[in-house]
């Protein structure tokens, strides 16, 4: 086997051969000083919010000083273009005061990092920097206490810069880390809360930080999954009905016998073919003849909307106050609508791949996955093995987005491994992609609301299958009602995370219709909403986007202005679109966007933005292009031919700005602004031409349907 | 049958075995380890996929092997010389113009190719040079400002 630090030059320090026992991996580790992990004060909900299993806790590490100076930091996240690999190591290196640039990140390895159950719903700056921080803090006493000891004087006597503690009024008797932890092997558990840094005394955390990754991903020396190649190597090609679900009834593979050299595998409905060319796999499937068994069809991109209405029974209050019935009699305004969208597919650049070989009965696999851990334990069960025999390995992705919580790849690849005995690659063609996609569900929303005298009296927001997230109400409405309609099973296509699910279709309902009861009312809607807000965090962050946009200022001929606000994983935003309808053809350009965020604390200004600006710009995806179409099962939108994403000609400029709050708390980045696109392009399209168009996405035909 | 061909790859001769049918991408990617250069659909929709050959930006899915005899060949691995990143790599990297990085060499590739054809290039012209490559992380902005700030720095020289 080639080893990993040929494949891995980035990160290089992941080759080294470890056991799934975690004492045996600290005893691997070598010298140093290793922080792990103990329950002590810090709660669970602290550390990561998310369930854990106790056993796999107390020896996790979460950073070792090596006797280089440099520092490893491990952790269960992964990195797939949120930043996290710079944002991580930023905060790390503030409380070790060393340079971020001596930060070694160890991701998502499961037999290097701490349990973690998935990167997803914008936690990783919430709930992985404090713990973070606290071990780095630790380590940072640790090896003051070692200096203390060689200059026999007290700790406070020291100070560190860089590395290297020095001590106070005596600048030429210092010692750096690497001298320090030269033969040492302390490892410390993190028992107490030791005592982290305040703002004011951040040097790193809140200045702007280059992605740190930039070099290996501009150079093409980053790796993902799918550029692993391994001795012996075959590619998989899998052959596939054309509806999810399809039960497999016969096989004709007698063509096979023209393909030398490849093989064929089967498995209950898994169909797939090995060869150790790609192009000779892919051909030999296609020559594969399989019957299918296709579940009925219940609804396409049209009738969804309806079955879905008529086929959930079940619904919850989510959130209520005062009477509908009282609120309703007491408005002189009323109005009702219905708000659509489809599914959205995740269309990362890179299709999900795995790629796994068996060394005796372990399997070791890298994935293009958003959770190693939970990938490890469902290849563990599809395969009946014990979890810690299955490895899976750090490596790149090329965009999540929430789709790459699921990974069916990782099992097929791994099922066929054992089937086959080789090293195995199984990358998704871009038709499995949408195939298999974990789409964003489709949904509806109908939203009754009225006023009186331009205040808000009464709302009914009634949800069916996109969720609550997000949907607590931030407006002052004394009488309101928000149900949550959902039935699991209800949908024929598969479901699932997709940055910041429903709380895209909810907002984009909700502000659409804090719009239409604007016009109601006859008050422009920016007045409206500051009138109707109940939140000063909220105003403010509107107030904050209003002044970087220059609300008022006189518009284009065509042009129109769009607010949504929403909130998410913990932030407020509040966008401000600028569009430009043609009337005679519907179609919209986006002209500006600007967007204000009430984040907390922010670690890595400039990650931030690069996050915001990247959701901006996915958003106006699903809010004017993206639209899947389908039969059933069926997916018949198989590539970016027929499923429009934004482009460079569409992205406008986009400016992101932060309330400024660097006592607080960090909340979430890489989901929340996406969620508000839909709404303000929807609004900016009915100030810019007077067609309010209920469905996602804003297409141009939908626009003239709603001018008629 | 296999049969031999020859060409030019990141300024070494190469010859590799091909049926002929392969596309380019799998013989760089596969045939010949050059991983930078990315699948991302197959069906030329994207840009993950952009080389250049014979100084013209190409999506290498859409190419297949019996059409490079002889070509020249120039993939992101073969972009930076003696160790020395290029301007644009180096604009791509100060502008932070990446995040998952998986369309990154796609894109820089394309980028390349525009600036070998037109040099004084505008904004208007990179956006409309560069609007059939897809990126999912929504990098557009910075990567239009990196290939204008690498295309100044270029023609300085």
């Amino acid at each position: 086997m080639r080893t990993d630090k040929e494949m891995d030059p980035f990160f290089g320090n992941t080759d080294k051969p470890v056991t799934y026992d975690r004492r045996k991996f600290l005893k691997n580790l070598g010298g140093g000083i290793v922080v792990v992990f103990c329950i002590g004060d810090l709660s669970m909900p602290d550390i990561f919010g998310q369930n854990i299993p106790i056993e796999d806790l107390n020896f996790n590490a979460y950073l070792r000083v090596k006797e280089d100076g440099r520092v490893d930091c491990y952790t269960g996240k992964i990195e797939m273009g949120q930043g996290v690999i710079t944002s991580l190591a930023m905060v790390l290196a503030e409380e070790l005061e060393i340079s971020v640039y001596s930060v070694d990140m160890i991701m998502g390895d499961t037999e290097l990092c701490p349990y973690d159950a998935g990167t997803w719903g914008s936690l990783t700056t919430r709930f992985t920097d404090p713990p973070l921080r606290a071990a780095a803090a630790e380590a940072r006493e640790v090896l003051l206490g070692l200096a203390a000891e060689r200059f026999g004087m007290p700790k406070d006597q020291l100070e560190v810069k860089e590395g290297i503690i020095y001590v106070k009024n005596d600048p030429t008797k210092k010692v750096s880390y690497a001298e320090l932890t030269k033969g040492q092997k302390i490892v410390k558990s993190l028992e107490q809360k030791p005592e982290i840094k305040k703002a004011k005394d951040f040097k790193l955390i809140g200045k702007p930080v280059i992605s740190l990754d930039a070099e290996a991903k501009v150079t093409g020396k980053a790796k993902y999954t799918g550029d692993i190649k391994l001795p012996g190597m075959v590619y998989a090609s899998v052959v596939r009905p054309e509806a999810l679900g399809s039960k497999k009834l016969e096989i004709d593979a007698t063509k096979l016998i023209n393909f030398e050299g490849a093989e064929l595998i089967e498995q209950d409905d898994l169909v797939a073919v090995i060869h150790t060319d790609p192009e000779i796999s892919k051909k030999a499937a296609g020559n594969i003849v399989v019957k299918w068994k296709e579940p009925e069809a219940k609804a396409d991109q049209e009738t969804i909307f309806k079955y879905l209405e008529e086929n959930i029974k079940e619904n919850k209050v989510f959130e209520e106050q005062g009477s509908i019935k009282e609120g309703r009699d007491l408005s002189d305004k009323l109005t009702e609508a219905t708000y659509l969208d489809g599914y959205k597919a995740h269309a990362s650049m890179e299709t999900h791949c795995a790629t796994c070989y068996f060394e005796g009965d372990k399997l070791i696999m890298w994935a293009s996955t958003q959770s190693p851990f939970g990938t490890r334990k469902q290849v563990a069960e599809a395969l009946d093995m014990p979890e810690e025999k299955v490895h899976v390995k750090q490596i790149f992705l090329g965009g999540g987005f929430g789709g790459k919580s699921f990974n069916s790849q990782a099992i097929e690849a791994a099922i066929i491994a054992k089937k086959c005995g080789k090293p195995v690659q199984l990358v998704f063609s871009r038709k499995e992609e949408f195939l298999y996609d974990r789409f964003r569900t489709a949904a509806l929303v109908k939203v009754a609301a009225g006023v009186l005298k331009g205040k808000l009296t009464y709302w009914e927001f009634d949800i069916y299958s996109a969720g609550t997230r997000g949907t607590e109400n931030f407006y002052n409405i004394p009488h309101f009602r928000t149900r949550n309609f959902s039935q699991q099973g209800i949908h024929q296509l598969g479901t699932g995370a997709w940055r910041a699910p429903g709380n895209n279709t909810t907002t984009f309902a909700r502000e659409s219709h804090i719009d239409v009861m604007a016009h109601a009312a006859g008050i422009d809607p920016m007045t409206f909403r500051l009138n109707n807000l109940k939140n000063a965090e909220m105003i403010a962050t509107l107030n904050l986007a209003a002044k970087t946009f220059g609300w008022g200022k006189i518009k284009k001929q065509g042009h129109g202005y769009g607010i949504a606000l929403g909130q998410d994983a913990g932030t407020l935003v509040a966008i401000i679109a600028e569009v430009h309808v043609d009337k005679e053809t519907g179609v919209v350009q986006p002209i500006r966007i600007v967007c204000a965020q009430d984040m907390g604390q922010v670690v890595n200004p400039h990650g931030a933005i690069l996050q915001t600006e990247g959701g901006i710009t996915m958003g106006l995806g699903y809010a004017l292009y993206e639209e899947l179409e389908f039969i059933g099962a069926d997916v018949k939108t198989n590539n970016f031919n027929n499923y429009e994403i934004t482009r460079f000609s569409k992205t406008p400029p986009i400016e992101c700005v932060f309330m400024d709050k660097m006592n607080a708390k960090p909340q979430g980045g890489g989901e929340p602004a996406i969620i508000c696109v839909g709404g303000a392009i929807a609004n900016a399209v009915y100030d810019a031409c007077g067609a309010r168009v209920y469905r996602m996405p804003v297409t141009p035909e939908r626009i003239l349907e709603a001018l008629k | 049958m296999k049969r031999p061909i020859s060409f030019k790859l990141n300024g070494k001769p190469v010859t590799v075995q091909v049926s002929g049918e392969e596309s380019v991408l799998t013989v760089i990617r596969t045939y010949l380890d050059q991983t930078g250069t990315k699948f991302g659909c197959g069906l030329g929709e994207c840009g993950s996929c952009t080389v250049i050959i014979d100084k013209e930006a190409v999506r290498s899915c859409m190419i297949t092997a019996e059409d490079i005899e002889g070509k020249e060949i120039t993939t992101i691995e073969g972009l930076s010389t003696d160790g020395k990143l290029h301007p644009l790599q180096k604009a791509f990297i100060a502008h932070d113009a990446l995040q998952c990085g998986f369309c990154t060499p796609g894109m820089i590739m394309n980028a390349y190719g525009l600036l070998l054809k037109s040099p004084k290039v505008s904004r208007e012209e990179i956006i409309k040079g560069m609007d059939a490559n897809l990126c999912r992380c929504g990098s557009y902005n910075r990567i239009v400002d990196a290939i204008e700030s690498a295309a100044k720095e270029m023609n300085k020289n």
